[in-house]
């Protein structure tokens, strides 16, 4: 056994906690985060004297000196370690990982691993910045990158807007049936293509949602939530990261990312492969990028997501249900905490749309124009 | 109308702008003939430091493109529809640009040529297709 399989189900998901998604004016992003980590202890049942460490997701579009501390200012905590993470939306994965590490090397016991932002209410100038001097092209937006890698896998592999149909329509379906989602049309695949093209060849419905709101986790090891009595702990059996980080024009190619490393990291800790999977919560924030995980992942035959997704595979009732909340696309655009808690109410079995008898989830973050990745698979 | 975006002129990267300018598009190598954009102080292949400015014929092909149907930036306004293109040099280095055709007849790999265009003070790299389009594909939306 190696330091990567001797990791397997050692630590946990103790506890998970979110606020209302949608738009919620008037509240900051500390308050977010606070609502968000105070109901995950809670729903960890500890008292929040147990934490001692403090990770949060720098707020994406509220960018804040010190931020993890004034967090921890407005908690009344003083953790051995914290403070705030940049690395887009694959930071809810990093920090799990830095925790579990920093447990495991006795710095910490228990961490909470939080995100909110409020750019619905607020200020969403961040999604539609000049990228840098290449504005003087008329370069702007985090959506643009997107579009242009969809094209160059439409262009390599013959990816229709059907195929990536496939996608919006699983997650819109799933968000249609939760209470909580902030978007709750099921779509056709008719009003997919009809769906107004802004920035071609992206499609509104290709696109994920702008929303306020808040999550958080609670991590320990398994012993640990043995000693606190953590009534639902759901194990972590492998995790993994992966970073593309450069801008598209220095990449030889823009139809594959470290995504591929990051799923072989996390695979191989939890001594799984893409046929044991049950369920999956794979990040959204655009079609492609899902479409572009789930061939990564080896879930599906590059360049065959259309014939391989057909039929509903990805849907509740279908081989691999995804994205049983909604996603990005329809439950909160929020960077991929909300994921994660979902994926852990699948392992619980309380999921508004429970997969029966799953056993494994796999959730997958991603950060800025896939520069960033990250993989996590629990058990039950 | 808003101004025209501006680059960021660095002593790093002055020479890129100043050599469009004076009519050229100027790529980085290094001893070891690793080539990359954009300028930088370091070979980000070997991390050396004799790192050097290297004239592109100007000779280009598309990777993807994308088409802007509303516009970020008020300097754009008027320019709706307009492509952003991810383009290879002839060399080796990628950059984005701006492919001045009807971006309906853009295709993968289309040969292109340096066109370097003035918005007021500032010169910029555009690039033309070598050919005139063969067709131009209709989009459905």
């Amino acid at each position: 056994m190696n330091n990567l399989t001797r990791m397997r189900g050692k630590y946990v998901i103790a506890g998970i906690g979110h606020t209302a998604f949608g738009k919620l004016p008037g509240r900051s992003t500390v308050s977010l985060n606070t609502e968000a980590c105070r109901n995950a202890l809670l729903d960890a049942g500890i008292n929040k004297d147990a934490v001692n460490a403090l990770f949060v997701k720098v707020p994406t579009s509220a960018r804040d000196f010190m931020y993890g501390q004034k967090l921890a200012e407005a908690m009344g905590l003083r953790p051995k370690l914290g403070g705030s993470w940049d690395q887009g939306g694959a930071a809810n994965v990093a920090l799990i990982s830095h925790a579990m590490s920093s447990i495991e090397a006795g710095q910490c016991d228990v961490a909470l691993v939080c995100y909110a932002d409020n750019p619905r209410s607020g200020n969403r100038q961040v999604y539609s910045r000049p990228r840098g001097d290449d504005a003087v092209y008329g370069w702007f937006s985090t959506a643009a990158g997107y579009a242009m890698i969809q094209r160059r896998h439409m262009l390599e592999y013959g990816t229709r807007p059907e195929d990536l149909g496939l996608i919006a329509r699983a997650c819109r379906r799933h968000g249609s049936e939760n209470p909580r989602a902030q978007l709750r049309a099921a779509l056709t695949a008719e009003q997919y293509l009809a769906s107004p093209m802004t920035l071609e060849p992206l499609r509104r419905d290709d696109t994920c949602l702008v929303s306020d709101g808040g999550a958080a986790v609670v991590i320990m090891s398994a012993d640990h939530a043995r000693s606190l009595g953590v009534s639902n702990p759901v194990p972590i059996l492998g995790i993994g990261q992966g970073q593309t980080s450069a801008e598209l024009a220095a990449r030889d190619t823009l139809t594959s990312t470290e995504a591929e490393v990051s799923a072989r990291t996390a695979f191989a800790m939890a001594g799984l492969a893409p046929k044991d999977i049950d369920v999956v919560q794979i990040y959204d924030c655009f079609t492609i990028a899902a479409l572009m995980t789930l061939e990564a992942y080896g879930f599906c035959p590059k360049g065959q997501f259309g014939a391989w997704a057909a039929g509903g595979r990805l849907e509740i009732d279908g081989d691999l249900p995804m994205n049983t909340s909604g996603g990005l696309l329809s439950e909160t655009g929020m960077p991929g905490l909300q994921l994660i808690i979902e994926g852990v109410r699948q392992m619980r079995g309380t999921a508004n749309l429970q997969v029966s008898k799953a056993s494994t989830c796999l959730i997958s973050n991603q950060g800025g124009t896939m520069h960033t990745h990250g993989t996590l698979i629990l058990g039950n | 109308m808003q101004e025209f975006p501006q680059p960021e002129i660095t002593e790093t990267n002055k020479p890129f702008w100043d050599g469009l300018k004076q009519g050229r598009l100027l790529f980085q190598t290094c001893p070891n003939n690793h080539r990359w954009l954009p300028a930088r102080d370091f070979c980000p292949h070997c991390l050396s430091e004799k790192v050097s400015f290297v004239e592109s014929s100007g000779r280009a092909k598309v990777i993807s493109w994308v088409v802007y149907r509303t516009a970020f930036h008020d300097a754009f306004k008027d320019r709706i529809p307009y492509n952003v293109s991810l383009v290879q040099l002839e060399e080796g280095p990628r950059m984005m640009t701006n492919v001045l055709c009807d971006s309906n007849a853009l295709e993968a790999d289309m040969p292109l040529q340096l066109e370097i265009q003035s918005e007021g003070e500032l010169a910029i790299a555009r690039f033309r297709p070598v050919e005139e389009p063969k067709h131009i594909t209709k989009v459905t939306t």
